[in-house]
């Protein structure tokens, strides 16, 4: 039996999320990918030339649009007796998905793997990553969402996969979508830049964000903030990196103003390098940085960006 | 309207856990355990539906071992109403929770039920989802605002890219986000009032509710630790490594 993956897509784009997703999936078999939308050829496409993938599943109804849990589960669970695992990145709208799907299949969900053992047993992290869990499962298909910083991106061209259209959805009729209010950026997205800057409590109000948007320009970095940043309305909530926000993983990481608590570090401390900006000697963050300064952060950040255009 | 709140009893947020020695498991013997920050929440929630009028009746649940009579304490010291612990040693997965849930639905028809997004022990983010499932009904997860109307609920949802709003026909199950609200502590005279007021203690087998794991876990482990690096003394020096050292940038 074949492995499903999930693509993650705005209908347009298919996200690179879905490219990890692949690579964790092609560790347990044969990879198709199944892309439910409206009006969303262009993301089968995309996905038909990931390497590596069979056929490419699409199912075009307006009813699944804005990806309505509600209506997308049935979909997925329609094709689910095909499938010995089915696999989606454990984004916001994975983990929406997923454990719908998998409650429907009567089977448990495997969250956020990191590590593929065999078909039955995966790791994952708990307790904030301060402990991995290797779980097995004997479930049929297994239900599983992919921490994708775990997994190296599927290389998107080479392949040609077949495109298979599939039935539509049905209107649940159970919701409907009213709006979304998405931050627009120039900036790389958070969870796949190869450099990260976030600002923390320290920041004391959104207009010193610029300070950082300044220096993330110059690097080409993504803007996150730690929960305290969004708690006080610094920035919107999707700039949540943590435990209970988004999981970052880049080649550089620049905490500033950030103190450094488990929840926040379960969310970066698996990127390459970390930098801590902070004018406490103490702060925890300290202590997973590969390069520190004890400074205030008003007169650092000013400095580092004079100090790029060298 | 009636409203039924999940409550996970947690190790506490700002407990450092260790992995015991045989590692199996999470240590939790001789830890400080709470509700779950996000069912806190949840049951904030529920309160202002009672203060404003929308709610009659708040219900918290937890699905755990004895104990977790202690969470439900905290829950009506904060203003429940009353709570059923559904009891078992077994550790609990989200499925088997959410089939707990929809049994305790059935009895007591709920028009509203608020989880947290996710436990911060198992990290799971699953149940809300699942007992949708299970009761075929709508569910507005990661919620960072609720606007109740006429049989149906506008949830504002807080997604990758932003915010997103859907409008939902109840019954209905929502899962908590950070943003809603910041739960209130209970006062002492609330945690006085709270010892009066009745818990009903149920197990999975009443129910007919097999909660048996259908994980096993096989090993439980710590992560690599990072090595702590240098102090460097200015922003020169700290562009210097970056580029010449790490050749990061
Ligand atoms: C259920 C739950 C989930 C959570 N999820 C997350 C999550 O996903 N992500 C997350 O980040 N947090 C999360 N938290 C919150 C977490 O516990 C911390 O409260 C939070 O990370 C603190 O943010 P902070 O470091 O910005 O603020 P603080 O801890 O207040 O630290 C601010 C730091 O800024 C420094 N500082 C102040 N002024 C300056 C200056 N002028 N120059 C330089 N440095 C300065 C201070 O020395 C301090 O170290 C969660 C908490 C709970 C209970
Ligand atoms: N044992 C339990 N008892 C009561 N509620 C629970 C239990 N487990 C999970 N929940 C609820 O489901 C939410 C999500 O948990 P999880 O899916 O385990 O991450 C929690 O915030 C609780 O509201």
């Amino acid at each position: 039996m074949s492995i499903l993956v999930i693509a993650e897509h705005d209908n347009v784009d298919l996200k690179p999320a879905t490219l990890n997703t692949v690579t964790a999936a092609a560790l347990l078999g044969d990879v198709d990918i199944f892309v439910a939308g409206s009006d969303c050829r262009s993301v089968a496409e995309a996905a038909a030339k990931i390497q590596g993938v069979g056929t490419v599943l699409i199912a075009d109804s307006a009813e699944l649009k804005n990806s309505l849990a509600e209506n997308v589960a049935p979909v997925i669970v329609a094709l689910a007796a095909d499938y010995s695992h089915i696999l989606a990145p454990a984004t916001t709208s994975g983990k929406n998905i997923m454990p719908r799907v998998a409650a429907f299949l009567d089977v448990a969900q495997i969250s956020e793997i990191v590590e593929v053992v065999d078909g039955n047993t995966f790791v994952r992290p708990i307790y904030a990553g301060n402990a991995l869990a290797t779980v097995q499962s004997s479930d049929t298909p297994k239900a599983i969402t992919v921490r994708t910083t775990a997994f190296d991106a599927a290389d998107k061209e080479g392949g040609a996969a077949s495109i298979k259209e599939t039935a539509g959805a049905a209107d649940a009729g159970l919701s409907q979508f009213v709006g979304q209010d998405l931050t627009v950026s120039e900036r790389p997205e958070l969870t796949s830049a190869k450099i990260v800057i976030s600002g923390g409590r320290g920041m004391q109000s959104g207009e010193n964000f610029p300070m950082l948007e300044a220096v993330a320009d110059k690097l080409g970095a993504a803007v996150g903030a730690s929960r305290a940043a969004v708690d006080a309305g610094f920035v919107p909530n999707d700039y949540q990196v943590g435990q209970t926000g988004k999981v970052v993983a880049p080649d550089l990481y620049i905490a500033v103003g950030i103190s450094g608590a488990i929840q926040h570090l379960a969310g970066m401390k698996d990127s390459k390098v970390i930098v801590a900006i902070n004018k406490d000697e103490e702060a925890p963050i300290f202590q997973v940085a590969d390069y520190g300064l004890a400074a205030d952060l008003f007169d650092a950040i000013p400095a580092l960006s004079a100090e790029l255009d060298k | 309207m009636k409203v039924l709140v999940g409550v996970k009893r947690v190790v506490d947020y700002n407990v450092k856990i260790r992995v015991n020695s045989d590692q199996t498991a999470v240590e939790t013997a001789n830890v400080k355990m709470s509700m779950n920050p996000f069912d806190e929440i949840a049951v904030e929630e529920g309160i202002r539906l009672k203060e404003a009028g929308i709610a009659e009746e708040l219900i918290a649940v937890s699905v755990g071992p004895k104990q977790s009579q202690e969470t439900i304490r905290t829950a009506l010291a904060m203003g429940a109403d009353r709570g059923i612990l559904v009891e078992t040693d077994i550790p609990t997965e989200p499925l088997a929770v959410a089939k707990c849930l929809k049994a305790l639905i059935e009895k007591e028809s709920p028009d509203l039920v608020i989880l947290g997004k996710q436990a911060i022990d198992d990290d799971s983010n699953q149940t809300g989802q699942m007992l949708a499932a299970l009761m075929g009904w709508s569910q507005g997860t990661f919620a960072s605002k609720l606007e109740l109307g006429d049989g149906r609920i506008k949830v504002t949802r807080e997604i990758d890219g932003g915010l997103e709003t859907v409008d939902l026909k109840m019954p209905t199950i929502v899962t908590t986000d950070l943003r809603l609200n910041e739960p209130r502590y209970a006062s002492l005279p609330n945690i006085m009032k709270a010892k009066k007021k009745p818990i009903d203690v149920l197990t999975p087998e009443g129910l007919g509710v097999d909660v048996s794991p259908r994980l096993s876990v096989l090993k439980v482990v710590e992560p690599a630790k990072r090595q702590a690096g240098v102090m460097v003394e200015n922003v020169a020096q700290l562009v210097d490594k970056l580029r010449n050292e790490a050749k990061v940038i």
